[in-house]
């Protein structure tokens, strides 16, 4: 190192300023690359090395022999063992698991962090990010050391990294040496957890950014010249202040030197304001914020909204100090200097996996959620622990209890056939007061991800997204709107029928594909949307009219209808013994003492994580006899149909039925699909199907109900009063225009079955479209 | 009454002694509070601590100890604060170690870079009176607490005349259109500042010297906001809660010339000052003068704010309820009669008012509320009687407020709190309210138009607010919900576009010539130890225990099921819920804690006649609903 001559080299606090960047062309190797100020690391102290032994002076000429003994002053740090840790963890480390998408592309057998030095080598980005947790698991000393004395150990790093890295790739190079960003410091906490125990301390901390600052030039070092002999001089900037030099070194002149600003060295600075994020939160309490600075490249790294991870030290710093005034506030500002972000929700956006949201689980919550997953009973427990104050409807909260688990995940875009949707739609419709909302409000303070919204107050842009001005920015921005601000989770729908017909059209596309494309305001894009939609919809006469089909009660398109896999009837059963026990479970309600209603809390805490769990980490695929079962299942379907005519189950009821199945093994926390998965979906399904399609006609459970709008039989009927209708007209001769009211009457009194002029009119639109008669206001004229 | 007050007028000695005995050793911050609890327990010692709420700030000392009785309107980010540091005396060069613990700001020459600094955590909260507290309540604290004032020269002079010139109000200037939270002094001034609030909302001052806001949650609310230090028990206080905290009282000029100066060259040296935009400096620091700091000792959270009754559950209490039980009924007889006189004679409506006044969502069943009773009062006369209802009702609780939902309030009005970022703090909506306050919400008042998008919203609020007893903070990013227990009343001409758990058309029997005078009569009728007694009456029928029996809930079902087989339509689930609550609050509103057979019978025979008068109503409109 040729830079540093008046000073301690074996120091690693001496880092090289810009003012000593070699000018001219860049040359390789560790002196010929300038090294750069790391504001996020404090100022520059000039923290003496003890020596632990003697206090002779000469340790630092004989660095290497008497290292052992020499320590930083105030902590347990030997430069030159830390160093040469720090170098053997790069050269060795190995971590055959690891399965961060960072390290994709590496070979996980070989030292990890030496192949991302030869990443650096060929993309020329001189940084080095190292995960805290590799450290820890290498060299726990190493680890507690990097925590509690981060100022003086990333220099230490800094200076391994370099050392070894210039050796390796003599000519490679860099704009500036190479800087270690730890991460992932394990003592990862909430911000609330904070305390006077972590300044000064590594930490990471996660959040949501809200408020990010316009970039802010801090000075790093001033630069004075004398007025009088033009001799200049600089200052570093010491905990933000700067010792003006009273005389001048040269000439010896009082007061004469003065400030050059634009020779001056500033570092960029940006004030980010982060949010406790939501999740973390007791209730009941509104969330903290924390002042986080992030210096020089990590500046504008993060907008607001971005839930970010930030590793960083914890400062605290005295309020200023008036010298007017003899006493000061007794209070510490607090702030973070940010080493490393990384984005948690950046996964999110680009749809890789779904394990970013790493929720935490500890050993013992784990060890609990696998013992109650291993119970015989586990889905009625479960199923029953959902919404206990509403009352029975078992099936129904099955169904739902499957939706919050999810289907697998699959991936056919290399075959064409894009995502396959994971997510389990279901709607309820039923009689009003039949909890049907409660219900939904309970899914959705269950669920992390959870949006509420009702039919009647939503619109189209309430649920896709809408484009603002930024009242900050004053730029025009992209506000999502509930369905993609589920993504991930589940979006209540409630009074689904109430929505207006523009709303449900853009439900079409978001319930199969699990996108949602926008064109507004010149911002054209396609935004993930897989989210699971729970609807709940009441009759369109305000009771249900068990004589008409699903579709006619609600007055939902059937493109529509078709797209939830479960579709409930809520329905008051109106027999006694139901109602005896609603009324006891009603009555218990009222008057149940705290301790049992404590219990229940728990339940809902349990479940919580259990579901959590299940779709974090439980990926379960069919097995072969599964995969027997779905076929079987399916073809049965296909065959009750045939007989009598008609199809009577369509792909679609199979994807489904091949989701609820996967969700039945997540339930189980079972890596595959078995047989009694697929017997649950079958069951469910066939359960769901008998309420809501079921020809009120026949009798009979008909699939066209919902996948066509109409029963089969109500088909056939059209069909046969279109061909009387022809055949009456045939039958009267030549006769090119007939009276609207007689040809009515004429049928009516031909046939046996009492004609509705529905009926009548519905067979006219028929012959109309086979290009047989059209219909001109009164009359009726044959073509 | 005891000579020596010093735990009162000089609170920091006694915290500094109890310091400087303990050498250090942690103990002693428990000890005192522990000393502070022993002195407020003895009998009568609270009263003697003045209060922030009765007496002007420039009439308390600085530095004694003083009492608030408030709502927690937003929690600030934890501060860390030097709780004991070290001083340089410039005379003797001796350190002395110093308590940094109760107290805003530091001796001077600290020693920063001492060793024996110790930091320690702490966090602000920003608290305000307790919203809409009704003037009676505050003047009755106000009476009893005045008695004793040891640490202030304030003598209250004229409470007694403030008290008595609000019942005049009643009657000699009925015409008058008094705004629902008029104070007995200064109306004009109440009302002008009303009309300003919302503009002083959204749009923040730019200078420093302009007036303040004090964000409190509702329009016109005066009275005293305080940052409140908070040391010990952060986890146990959620926002919204009202407390009675005693605390020691700091106005320290210094707090306020801080942030004030600045000089330019400093700012660009140390930017951690100019990283506060002059909006949360404004915030988070205003003067002292305005906004006192209290250091908490002690805080005693409210289960009612009501000043007629002991506030804490002691012995006390348990003696005042039982000797109040016996009372009771014929308290009610009372009440409902007068009710019955108020509601035009309709002795049903008045009976359902009752049971609403003492309604209280004592749990929640994972989503589910229990125990709420929102009421809509349909078929109210027009002109301004809702609004004399409204003064009677604020006669009988100790905090209501009425929203007049106009087509101009609804949407201009800011009911849903909404953080604001720039300043960094909750900027306080209506719907912001204390457990158990009446909120009035004046339908009548609506008029055609249209709604905008802040309208719809305002609209959803109250809708979710009666469903579930919660209200979404707006958080900009993403919304908070936090649980509240408010009691809506909802006054229509028909039926109220906000869901309701339950409709009673009013069926007025006598048409008075002229209203005002008619309500005035009534209102005159009342001595004040009467209104007294219903004031009571109604906060501790709430407060009571309640259980049903095995018997009665076997006959409960079994009545249930009867009904359900003659005609299943007639009676739901949600029937039976509105039912159960009924005979709960009639119980109650007995002073019977279980219920009875009886209890049940009358409750169903009461929404059986609400529900027949509704349906009447319903095929006498026709086009209704």
């Amino acid at each position: 190192m040729s830079l540093g001559i008046e000073v301690d080299m074996s120091s690693p606090l001496m880092y090289g300023t810009p003012s000593s960047r070699v000018e001219g062309t860049p040359r390789s190797g560790v002196g010929g690359t300038p090294a750069r100020q790391r504001p996020d690391l404090g100022s520059i102290r000039k923290a003496p090395q003890v020596d632990l032994h003697s206090d002779a002076d000469g340790a630092v000429a004989s660095e290497q022999a008497l290292g052992q003994k020499l320590v930083i002053w105030g902590t347990d740090v030997n430069v030159g063992t830390c160093k040469e840790k720090f170098q053997r963890f790069l050269q060795r480390f190995i971590d055959p698991t690891s399965n961060e998408d960072e390290n994709a592309g590496l070979d996980l057998n070989e030292p990890l962090y030496m192949q991302k030095l030869e990443e650096i080598s060929v993309v020329g980005e001189p940084v080095l990010n190292v995960n805290c947790s590799h450290v820890q698991s290498f060299d726990a000393d190493l680890y507690r050391q990097l925590i509690s004395y981060p100022q003086e150990v990333i220099p230490t790093f800094d200076m391994a990294v370099n050392e070894l890295f210039f050796e390796r790739f003599p000519d490679s190079i860099l704009e500036h040496q190479i800087q270690v960003r730890p991460y992932n410091a394990l003592k990862t906490r909430n911000m609330r957890s904070l305390n006077p125990e972590d300044i000064d301390q590594m930490i990471t901390i996660s959040g949501m950014v809200i408020r990010t600052s316009q970039l802010i030039p801090e000075m790093q070092e001033a630069f004075f010249q004398c007025q009088v002999c033009a001799f200049s001089t600089r200052v570093e900037v010491d905990r933000g202040r700067i010792a003006e030099p009273a005389v001048c070194r040269n000439c010896n002149t009082t007061h004469s030197l003065a400030l050059i600003h634009n020779r001056s060295a500033f570092s960029d600075k940006q004030m980010i304001k982060v949010q406790e994020s939501p999740d973390d939160m007791p209730a009941g309490q509104t969330p903290h914020t924390t002042i986080v600075y992030a210096h020089n490249d990590l500046v504008d790294k993060v907008q607001p909204g971005d839930r970010i991870n930030i590793t960083g030290i914890y400062r605290a710093v005295p309020m200023r100090e008036n010298p007017r005034q003899s006493n000061v506030k007794s209070v510490y500002k607090t702030h973070i200097d940010v080493i490393h972000f990384r984005k948690t929700d950046e996964k999110r956006l680009h749809g890789l996996d779904e394990d970013s949201d790493q929720k935490l689980f500890t050993e013992e919550r784990v060890q609990i959620l696998k013992e109650l997953a291993s119970k015989p009973d586990v889905y009625d427990r479960l199923s029953s622990a959902l919404a206990p104050s509403i009352y029975e409807h078992e099936d129904i909260k099955k169904g739902i209890l499957l939706q919050l688990f999810g289907g697998t995940r699959k991936d056919f875009s290399q075959t064409g056939r894009g995502n396959f949707r994971a997510e389990v739609n279901i709607l309820l419709c039923g009689d009003p007061g039949t909890s049907k909302s409660q219900l939904l409000q309970y899914v959705f303070n269950l669920v992390p991800r959870g949006q509420y919204t009702s039919g009647k107050g939503s619109s189209a842009v309430g649920l896709t997204a809408y484009v603002m001005k930024d009242p900050e920015t004053k730029q025009l921005v992209l506000q999502t709107g509930a369905l993609v601000l589920s993504d991930n989770g589940i979006c209540c729908i409630d009074e689904f029928d109430k929505m207006s017909d523009s709303t449900r059209s853009v439900l079409h596309e978001v319930m199969e594909q699990q996108t949602l494309s926008i064109a507004k305001a010149g911002i054209i894009c396609q935004l993930n949307a897989r989210t699971s939609v729970l609807a709940a919809a009441n009759p369109v006469e305000s009771q249900w009219n068990p004589k008409k089909t699903t579709i006619e009660n609600i007055q939902l398109p059937h493109t529509l209808l078709s797209r939830f896999d479960l579709i409930f009837l809520m329905l008051d059963p109106q027999d006694e013994a139901y109602d005896r026990r609603l009324a006891h479970h009603l009555v218990a309600l009222y008057y149940q003492s705290e301790e049992q209603i404590e219990e229940e809390f728990l339940d809902m805490a349990v479940l919580k994580d259990y579901i959590a769990y299940a779709r974090t980490y439980i990926n379960p695929r069919l097995n072969e006899e599964a995969s027997q079962a779905l076929i079987e299942a399916y073809v049965d379907m296909r065959k009750i149909g045939s007989g009598r005519g008609m199809v009577s189950a369509y792909p679609r009821q199979l994807e489904s039925l091949i989701r609820l199945a996967e969700a039945h093994a997540k339930v189980r926390f079972s890596d595959k699909v078995e047989t009694i998965d697929v017997e649950e979906a079958k069951r469910l399904q066939r359960e769901a199907l008998k309420q809501s399609a079921t020809d009120p006609r026949t009798g009979f459970v008909d699939i066209s109900i919902l996948t066509t709008g109409m029963s089969a039989t109500a088909r056939k009927r059209k069909e046969e009063v279109a061909q009387a209708l022809k055949k009456m007209i045939q039958s009267k001769g030549k006769t090119p225009a007939m009276k609207y009211q007689q040809l009515f009457d004429d049928l009516r009194g031909q046939s046996e079955a009492a004609i509705t002029k529905d009926m009548f009119e519905e067979a006219l639109r028929a012959l109309a479209d086979e290009d047989y008669l059209t219909v001109t206001g009164k009359t009726v004229r044959l073509l | 009454m005891p000579s020596s007050h010093d735990w009162i007028n000089k609170p920091l000695g006694v915290v500094e002694a109890m310091f400087a005995q303990s050498n250090s050793n942690p103990e002693w911050e428990a000890k005192v509070l522990e000393y502070f609890k022993g002195q407020l327990k003895e009998k009568e010692s609270h009263s003697w601590v003045p209060s922030l709420n009765d007496v002007p700030l420039h009439y308390l000392k600085p530095n004694s100890l003083v009492k608030f009785r408030c709502l927690v309107q937003d929690m600030f980010d934890p501060e860390f604060y030097m709780g004991v540091y070290e001083t340089v005396d410039p005379s003797t060069k001796a350190n002395v170690l110093r308590c940094g613990k109760y107290k805003d700001v530091t001796e001077c020459g600290v020693d920063l870079n001492s060793r024996n600094t110790v930091t320690a955590e702490r966090q602000t909260f920003y608290c305000v009176p307790i919203p809409g507290e009704s003037p009676w309540a505050k003047e009755i604290s106000f009476l009893s607490a005045a008695r004793v004032v040891p640490s202030t020269s304030y003598v209250p002079s004229r409470q007694k005349r403030s008290y008595e010139e609000d019942d005049d109000d009643m009657d000699t200037q009925p015409q008058k259109q008094r705004e629902p939270h008029t104070e007995p002094h200064g109306n004009g001034d109440s009302k002008r500042q009303e009309t300003e609030a919302p503009s002083s909302q959204t749009t923040t001052p730019s200078d420093c010297s302009s007036h303040l806001d004090l964000n409190f949650p509702l329009p016109g609310e005066r009275g005293p906001a305080c940052l409140v230090k908070v040391y010990e028990g952060l986890d146990s206080f959620k926002l919204n809660d009202t407390l009675e905290i005693y605390g020691i009282l700091s106005v320290n000029p210094v707090l306020t010339v801080l942030g004030e100066e600045k000089d330019p060259s400093l700012l660009l040296l140390n930017p951690t000052e100019s990283m506060e935009t002059p909006e949360e400096q404004r915030a988070h620091d205003p003067p002292a003068s305005l906004v006192p700091r209290l250091h908490m000792l002690y805080a005693r959270p409210l289960q009612h704010n009501n000043p007629l009754l002991p506030s804490a559950p002691t012995e006390d209490q348990s003696a005042f309820v039982s000797s109040f039980l016996v009372e009771m009924a014929s308290v009610r007889a009372e009440l409902l009669a007068y009710l019955t006189h108020v509601l035009l004679g309709d002795g049903l409506a008045a009976e359902y008012l009752l049971l609403h006044l003492i309604s209280d969502v004592y749990t929640r069943r994972d989503v589910l509320p229990l125990g709420k009773f929102t009421l809509n009062l349909s078929g109210c006369p027009l002109n301004s009687y809702t609004e004399r209802l409204y003064q009677i009702v604020q006669q009988l609780v100790p905090c209501s407020y009425r929203l007049s939902m106009s087509l101009h309030t609804m949407n201009s009005m800011r009911l849903v709190p909404k953080k604001d970022y720039v300043a960094n703090r909750l900027v306080s909506g209506a719907l912001q309210l204390a457990r158990n306050t009446s909120l009035f919400l004046d339908e009548t008042q609506l008029e055609q138009g249209q709604l905008d998008s802040s309208g719809v919203r305002n609209i959803t609020a109250l809708g979710n607010l009666i469903s579930w007893q919660k209200v979404d903070y707006d958080f900009s990013y993403h919304q908070m919900e936090f649980p509240c227990n408010i009691n809506v009343l909802v006054t229509s001409e028909g039926r109220s576009l906000l869901p309701s758990d339950c409709q009673v058309p009013l069926q007025p029997q006598v048409t008075p010539p002229n209203m005002e005078e008619y309500l005035t009569t009534i209102h005159m009728a009342q001595f004040t130890s009467q209104i007294n007694k219903f004031r009571v009456y109604l906060s501790l029928a709430r407060t009571l225990d309640y259980s049903i029996s095995d018997e009665v809930t076997k006959a409960v079902e079994d009545d249930f099921v009867d009904m359900r087989k003659d005609d299943p339509q007639s009676v739901t689930a949600e029937d039976l819920h509105r039912m159960l609550v009924v005979a709960r609050l009639l119980s109650l509103s007995l002073g019977q804690t279980t219920l009875s057979r009886d209890g049940w019978m009358r409750a169903k025979h009461i929404d059986m006649l609400r529900r027949s008068r509704t349906e009447q109503q319903k095929s006498l409109n026709g086009n209704e609903p």
